[in-house]
């Protein structure tokens, strides 16, 4: 592997969205990260699902408790520092008694290189299980198709809230000059 | 001005079945429920900043349904941001009502942003919302209404209102029951 070969990213994010396709998700509400892009841009090729770039986490939660009171399931897409910015929002799925399907891919692990992104990395899975949230952590990418697929039909067919958490290492790192950096 | 519980009964009088409506949280509510509670409306008691972005999913998942958002100044305050998402979407179906009396209500009116120089349509427009409004006079009310209510969306109207309060009419409050009555009745 070079440092110019995309991280495993290229597995799990196509076995993503044929988890999210069987699911019938159609609307997908993202704050973009440099882990997501690919899953983002083959999610974007699909007919059928609507994505919506939110300006703010807690728009995408939102969106997704809308889509659910007009009878469409919906995933949230963000990096963990953005879950710092939903707590209040998740009270909304919550007490609705909504489902909710989360997508988080990690910052501030082992080989992170921005400090600013440790604080909520650290605090992210108190912070989800605090609202009430179900965190299913991922480290291998062959276990994410399966993994999403049954966090979706727990979600959605039991009205419960998870949040599947993609390691850092998964994903590859950030780098400001080198390999993983993106525009996302 | 305008007199905030007349203009939300003149917004959804003859509502029907193809009418949904995301009522954010306090006096908008309230306003809501006054003008007759219904199962196709979701009150907020919570999540503020949120009305916007429900109202947005909703309307992806029902386009052939005309999506309502009435919510107060301080709510989309909060949720300025949603507009971008709403001007980038462009969601032919979704009309979004601001009452605007410049007040914080529910927290002891204090004076909120939209009294000092923030203009709610003005961002709405600025965020790629193509109709946006303001209308403060009863003279203009029929015209707010025909916005809200049939003009191809987004649209956005700001209807300045008095910031007399208003006897508290509360919807049911039990989260379940609004998501399943409204699921119920929306046949999903």
């Amino acid at each position: 592997m070079t440092d110019t070969d995309p991280p495993a990213a290229a597995d799990w994010s196509a076995d993503a969205v044929a988890a999210l396709r069987a699911l019938d998700v159609r609307q997908i509400a993202y704050v973009p990260d440099a882990g997501l892009t690919r899953f983002l841009d083959l999610a974007a090729a699909e007919d059928g699902i609507a994505m919506i770039s939110v300006a703010t986490e807690e728009d995408a939660i939102a969106q997704c408790c809308g889509a659910w009171l007009g009878g469409q399931r919906a995933l949230a897409a963000m990096q963990s520092s953005g879950v710092g910015n939903i707590p209040n929002m998740l009270s909304l799925p919550r007490v609705c008694g909504m489902p909710l399907l989360m997508l988080v891919t990690m910052r501030g692990e082992p080989g992170e290189t921005n400090p600013w992104q440790e604080s909520t990395g650290r605090a992210m899975p108190a912070l989800l299980d605090a609202m009430g949230v179900d965190l299913r952590r991922v480290e291998d990418a062959a276990e994410v198709g399966p993994a999403l697929a049954q966090a979706g039909a727990d979600a959605f067919d039991g009205d419960r809230r998870i949040c599947i958490q993609l390691a850092q290492s998964l994903i590859g790192f950030k780098g400001f000059h080198g390999a993983g950096e993106s525009d996302a | 001005m305008l007199d905030r519980r007349a203009a939300v009964k003149a917004l959804l009088n003859n509502r029907g079945e193809n009418l949904l409506v995301v009522a954010g949280l306090g006096a908008p509510a309230w306003d809501c429920t006054a003008a007759g509670d219904h199962d196709l409306t979701f009150p907020l008691w919570g999540a503020m900043g949120g009305a916007v972005p429900i109202g947005l999913g909703l309307a992806i998942a029902q386009p052939d349904r005309r999506v309502l958002v009435v919510t107060g100044d301080g709510e989309m305050l909060m949720g300025l941001g949603s507009l971008t998402a709403v001007g980038a979407r462009r969601p032919a179906n979704l009309a979004i009502v601001a009452l605007d009396n410049e007040r914080y209500g529910e927290t002891g009116m204090q004076r909120s942003n939209t009294g000092r120089g923030t203009n709610l349509a003005g961002v709405a427009k600025a965020s790629g919302i193509p109709v946006v409004a303001t209308v403060g006079s009863a003279a203009r009310l029929d015209e707010a209404v025909s916005l809200a209510r049939s003009a191809r969306g987004p649209v956005f109207v700001t209807l300045k209102i008095d910031p007399a309060a208003h006897d508290l009419v509360l919807p049911p409050r039990d989260g379940v029951l609004l998501t399943e009555r409204f699921r119920a009745a929306l046949g999903v």
